[in-house]
């Protein structure tokens, strides 16, 4: 058990408030840049999708679960970033300009799309999302001359000064580096005035406008720069796919994306990694498990998603803080052990529910 | 003649078929504590709303400082140096105390996005700036315990606090408390006169407020507004107002004819 003696305000705002995270972060950092020399090419290529989903994540995460606008499209959003990228890409467009495109397209996207968040809260704005969602997946079967329609669209290798980074090496290397200073960003984002604007308009619309919090620019802002780390995702997710069809961002994407950041824990940003993280070593340790159980059970149809829908279940039910709240726990347990107790993380009922003004 | 602080004008507003504020006008001048009274439902909160702008009223208009503010949004009211609490508590709830109060000090952001988001040199001295202006608060309403306590977890008399910090970090012209003695006990509603008291006299800021315990309304209020059914009945000091036959007609009841 430790205790941090603070003596500058600076402690509070660094990204690494003691040495113990910046060691740990860095002991992170180490296994990233160790991982290919350790790990098969196939679970590599599993942790580079890791990465791009925690980059949609990412900015799910921002919109969702820091500005409380919970988006049922934001596979759309993956869509515009993957086709721009693609289609710039086979116009010749170097990749360090194409990249920032792509985030471009679907921030302006989201802006667009945001523009309903001013006036629709809640379920009618998830509502909202989701239509659009449906109405992009049909734009990019339509627009057969830049989408190659619903017969898909190839997409070429990936050629940065010259070094290929369609090798799946590099490309890990590729979609680290970009996570990594994504979250950064976000990070930076949520110690700051923006970030604080955010967790305002989620908790309280109303006192945050008597704040001086101008509401329509920053629920604009929350759409158009999760919207855009959804288009960086989506670039790097063309080049890692390397045909992309029209029904990969479909509403089940959407869903899915939904469901990681709500696994990984709403509210944090160690959940936007965790979630995907879990989504793809749960379904591999399936996969695996499968082939241990008899034959009658273990070639069942269905198995699969039976078995992984009743996980996702039993955390959701078990665990509302989602994994960044059980990972919580877990570390308070270490930190003050042996003076744990169960009911440590168990919220007081709020006694008096406000009534909020509409 | 200087000009009132707020001035309200002629102000009505009608919900529906109800006339919740109707021809209600009185000006509060700098560095006073003006208390609103008066029954539930006499439109006292509503008034409230009006002067920050979340409500447009129907007829009339609110001027600061000689500017109309009834037609801005909210959050440029609010800009103008108009700081206020809520009957209910609208605190955010999911954010440290700490968090909370430095949200007051986002009126005077001068950073964009972008620099946030790259968190720049002058992104980072404007946070050890504000930390330290809120640290002044956290001083000023003895918070140092809370500082770093999740807002849902606090007893309900802490939290009437850390709303009234929140407001008081915006550094205000004008403080519009609702009803802060509700829900405290009789030690604590002596703490919040006695703050109210220094935030007149040492902070300077002027102060409109709604209560329904008169001996709070009496000990720190200059003048009262008494209100019943959205119109006025009188103005005036608290001993004037609360010796006003119709200030106890309605609050008690009508002699029956």
């Amino acid at each position: 058990m430790h205790f941090i003696f603070k003596t500058r305000y600076a402690q509070d705002i660094n990204l690494f408030r003691h040495g113990g995270q910046t060691f740990w972060y860095a002991a992170l950092a180490l296994a990233l840049v160790a991982a290919p020399w350790l790990l098969s090419e196939y679970t590599l290529s599993q942790f580079t999708f890791i990465g791009i989903y925690a980059i949609v994540c990412l900015g799910l995460m921002l919109l969702a679960g820091f500005t409380g606008q919970v988006s049922l499209g934001h596979a759309g959003f993956l869509a515009m970033g993957a086709y721009t990228e693609a289609y710039l890409q086979a116009n010749g467009w170097p990749f360090m300009i194409s990249l920032p495109m792509s985030a471009l397209v679907a921030g302006i996207t989201g802006i667009m799309i945001g523009l309903p968040a001013l006036r629709v809260k809640g379920m009618y704005l998830s509502i909202a999302t989701l239509a659009f969602g449906f109405i992009l997946e049909e734009v990019v079967v339509q627009a057969e001359s830049i989408t190659g329609g619903n017969a898909g669209r190839q997409v070429g290798a990936l050629i940065i000064g010259g070094i290929n980074f369609d090798d799946g090496v590099n490309f890990y290397f590729l979609v680290t580096g970009i996570a990594v200073l994504c979250i950064l960003g976000v990070l930076n984002l949520l110690r700051s005035p923006t970030g604080r604007a955010f967790v305002a308009i989620r908790d309280s619309e109303v006192s945050a406008q008597s704040m001086g919090i101008n509401l329509a620019h920053y629920k604009t802002t929350a759409f158009a720069i999760s919207a855009a780390l959804a288009g960086i995702a989506g670039a790097l997710y063309a080049h890692k796919i390397r045909i992309i069809t029209p029904d990969q961002f479909g509403f089940l994407q959407s869903i899915e994306l939904l469901m990681m950041v709500v696994i990984g824990g709403l509210g944090s940003i160690q959940g936007a990694i965790f979630g995907p993280a879990f989504w793809f070593v749960v379904q591999q340790f399936i996969v695996t498990g499968k082939d241990w159980l008899p034959p009658a059970i273990g070639q069942q149809t269905g198995l699969q998603p039976t078995i992984f829908g009743i996980i996702l279940i039993a955390i959701v039910l078990f665990e509302p803080m989602g994994l960044y709240g059980r990972w919580l726990k877990f570390r308070t347990f270490l930190e003050i052990f042996p003076f744990y107790r169960k009911g440590m993380f168990k919220r007081q009922k709020s006694y008096m529910k406000s009534e909020r003004m509409k | 003649m200087t000009t009132p602080m707020l001035e309200a004008v002629n102000l009505s507003v009608r919900f529906g078929g109800l006339m919740a504020v109707n021809d209600v006008s009185f000006s509060v001048w700098p560095n006073e504590v003006f208390s609103l009274i008066g029954p539930n439902g006499a439109g006292k909160t509503t008034i409230f709303n009006l002067i920050s702008a979340l409500y447009r009223p129907t007829a009339g208009e609110v001027r600061f400082e000689g500017e109309v503010i009834s037609r801005m949004p909210p959050h440029v009211v609010a800009r103008h140096g108009i700081a206020r609490t809520f009957q209910n508590i609208e605190l955010f709830e999911h954010a440290t105390v700490l968090q909370n109060l430095l949200v007051g000090r986002h009126c005077h952001r001068h950073t964009g996005w972008w620099q946030d988001m790259l968190f720049t040199g002058s992104v980072r001295r404007a946070e050890l700036e504000f930390r330290r202006q809120v640290e002044e608060v956290i001083e000023f309403l003895d918070l140092q315990h809370y500082r770093d306590s999740m807002v849902a977890g606090l007893p309900y008399g802490v939290r009437k606090v850390v709303e009234l910090a929140r407001a008081l970090s915006m550094r205000p012209r004008l403080l519009l408390l609702d009803e802060p003695s509700s829900g405290l006990n009789t030690e604590e509603t002596e703490d919040m006169g006695f703050w109210i008291e220094d935030i007149k006299q040492d902070l300077g800021i002027t102060v409109i407020m709604v209560e329904h315990d008169m001996g709070l309304v009496s000990r720190v209020s200059d003048r009262v507004l008494a209100l019943n059914l959205g119109e006025v009945l009188t103005l005036g000091t608290p001993e004037e107002v609360q010796a006003h036959p119709g200030v106890i007609e309605a609050y008690l009841g009508g002699v029956e004819a």
